[in-house]
């Protein structure tokens, strides 16, 4: 259990309101709002620790590198990775890209994505594919939003170099079981590399890439309370030095010349140029703000939430959920049958309510549903059970407005 | 009746709502709920304005001197906004319709229509509108 006014107290931007209704903030899937803890790091860092850092021998300077690095530390715990696997980067698109332009992968490699991909896991894939004659294949899905895992076997052939693979779906919420499928897909063909995207994933649940087996896991900080501008690569420690640079300049090299340049190994051969590093210093505050709440707790409040709210929307004969899935991140994608998720997202607004609407950067999944978008609420662990109640009573109202 | 002498009727119109939000949008819905049907052949891929979530499609014809619009939308909201600037614009002679400055938008309180994160496409819908009617004077 856990004490949600607290939990609220600790968001400034929750007592905002909007269109003179008290803000209900469901569209954390696109970014969550952030901590007191979080908001001040950043205040405290322009005001007391700013330096550039791996540079100077001031004080100053040294600290700034000190508090970095314990960033990287405290991000690598909180996924259960060594320090020497975690490259910081702009976000989870950042991280891919960083990913799909260093692979080094033979010319004409097949790449396996899912059906239900967000764009930024499908057109860095995509991109590869068109430079070097390579093939997306695409792995389906069935009506529920699960993956028809039992197809992975007939897709995977002796050239298939990567699967990239959502670990929560963004639109529908679904939780994909990736251990089974990285462990299955490495029986079959053990040279395959597997990359997870965990924007969806990290700030629902408790998440050890160890465990999981996967060689790359990326997400972004302002998914999970941290800053915006903050996310991450992690590398399997015996593939980071493979990983080839698509930028390079300060900060990544031992010595350079104009006849040859000599890299560092490690994260740091991938962070070139200053990095934005408040929101790396608020990224690892962000993680101690889910550690003191607790991964269960998180998860199984919004459980909660999801539960509630997917019961009471079925109570409306009007709306249609997707993806009548048991095992769901607090994410709803829905429908109200005959009205368009933009007028539906628009009255919602006018009633204090933030839900996201459209393809949510998933058009091939919308076209696998036959729609053009969706009406999305997303939850985080400041929602309540009250806020759900204000949501549906909105819902209602909107639809006899449309009717 | 002028573009200004149509705006105006519509800000009377509107008036009565108040802060009356829920009034207001009903409203709205019910105009594009009366806007006239688009002619299935004007339906086409050319007449679409792109907005991120809602489609438009508008066709527009120069007849006697003045412009004709007819237009639709798969979004009611947006509809009713198209069917409020069909009111004001179509009908009308191509210089007036090229400097509209459609104040009233603001002024009924549905200025959050224009803005760029609706994506609507009610802003291209405009443009498109104006520039239709500056191809058609030359």
């Amino acid at each position: 259990m856990i004490d949600s006014k607290h939990i609220r107290e600790q968001f400034p931007i929750l007592k905002k309101w909007v269109n003179n209704k008290p803000l209900v903030y469901f569209d954390n899937g696109a970014t969550t709002q952030k901590p007191q803890v979080v908001i001040d790091s950043i205040v405290k860092y322009y005001s007391e620790q700013n330096a550039n850092i791996h540079r100077g021998v001031h004080t100053l300077s040294r600290e700034a590198t000190e508090l970095f690095e314990a960033s990287r530390n405290t991000v690598a715990a909180f996924i259960n990775a060594k320090v020497g696997e975690i490259i910081f980067t702009a976000g989870t698109t950042d991280s891919i890209n960083l990913v799909a332009n260093g692979l080094n992968i033979p010319k004409g490699s097949e790449i396996i994505v899912s059906q239900m991909e967000h764009h930024s896991n499908i057109l860095p894939w995509q991109l590869w594919c068109e430079r070097n004659e390579g093939k997306l294949k695409v792995l389906p899905i069935n009506k529920d939003g699960s993956l028809q895992v039992e197809k992975l076997e007939g897709l995977i052939k002796a050239n298939t170099a990567l699967i990239a693979l959502t670990h929560v779906s963004n639109t529908l919420g679904v939780i994909n079981p990736v251990k089974e499928i990285i462990e299955k897909a490495k029986a079959i063909n053990s040279n395959i590399l597997v990359l997870i995207d965990g924007a969806q994933s990290v700030p629902h649940m408790s998440v050890d890439v160890k465990d999981l087996n996967c060689d790359f896991f990326v997400f972004s900080g302002h998914k999970m309370y941290a800053p915006t501008g903050s996310g991450v690569l992690f590398v399997k420690e015996n593939l980071i030095n493979t990983l080839k640079q698509s930028r390079t300049g300060g900060g990544t090299i031992k010595t350079v010349s104009f006849e040859k340049t000599e890299y560092v190994d490690g994260p740091l051969r991938f962070e070139a140029g200053t990095p934005n590093i408040e929101a790396v210093v608020g990224l690892a505050r962000a993680c101690e703000f889910m550690n003191s709440v607790g991964a269960k707790n998180i998860s199984d409040h919004e459980h909660s939430l999801l539960e509630y709210a997917q019961k009471e929307l079925r109570t409306i004969s009007e709306v249609e959920v997707y993806a009548n899935h048991s095992n769901k991140a607090a994410v709803i994608s829905f429908n109200v049958k005959g009205q368009h998720p933009f007028d539906v997202g628009t009255l919602l607004d006018k009633y204090g309510i933030a839900v996201r609407t459209g393809h949510h950067c998933t058009q091939p999944l919308m076209s696998y549903y036959g729609i053009q978008g969706t009406v999305r609420a997303s939850f985080a662990i400041y929602n309540t059970k009250e806020e759900v109640d204000i949501f549906i009573e909105a819902l209602k109202k909107s639809i006899k407005l449309l009717n | 009746m002028s573009i200004k002498e149509i705006e105006e009727e519509i800000i009377s119109e509107f008036e009565i709502f108040g802060d009356d939000w829920e009034g207001k949008y009903e409203h709205l819905i019910d105009l594009g709920k009366s806007l006239p049907m688009i002619d299935e052949k004007n339906r086409t891929e050319e007449n679409i304005i792109k907005g991120c979530q809602s489609r438009v499609w508008l066709n527009s014809e120069l007849k006697d001197g003045k412009v004709i619009y007819t237009a639709d939308s798969d979004a009611i909201i947006t509809k009713g906004m198209v069917a409020l600037m069909i009111r004001v614009l179509s009908n009308q002679g191509p210089a007036e319709i090229a400097k509209a400055e459609l104040g009233f938008i603001n002024k009924i309180g549905l200025k959050e229509h224009l803005s760029p994160t609706r994506a609507n496409g009610l802003v291209s819908m405009i443009n498109r509108m104006k520039l239709d009617a500056i191809k058609m004077s030359n």
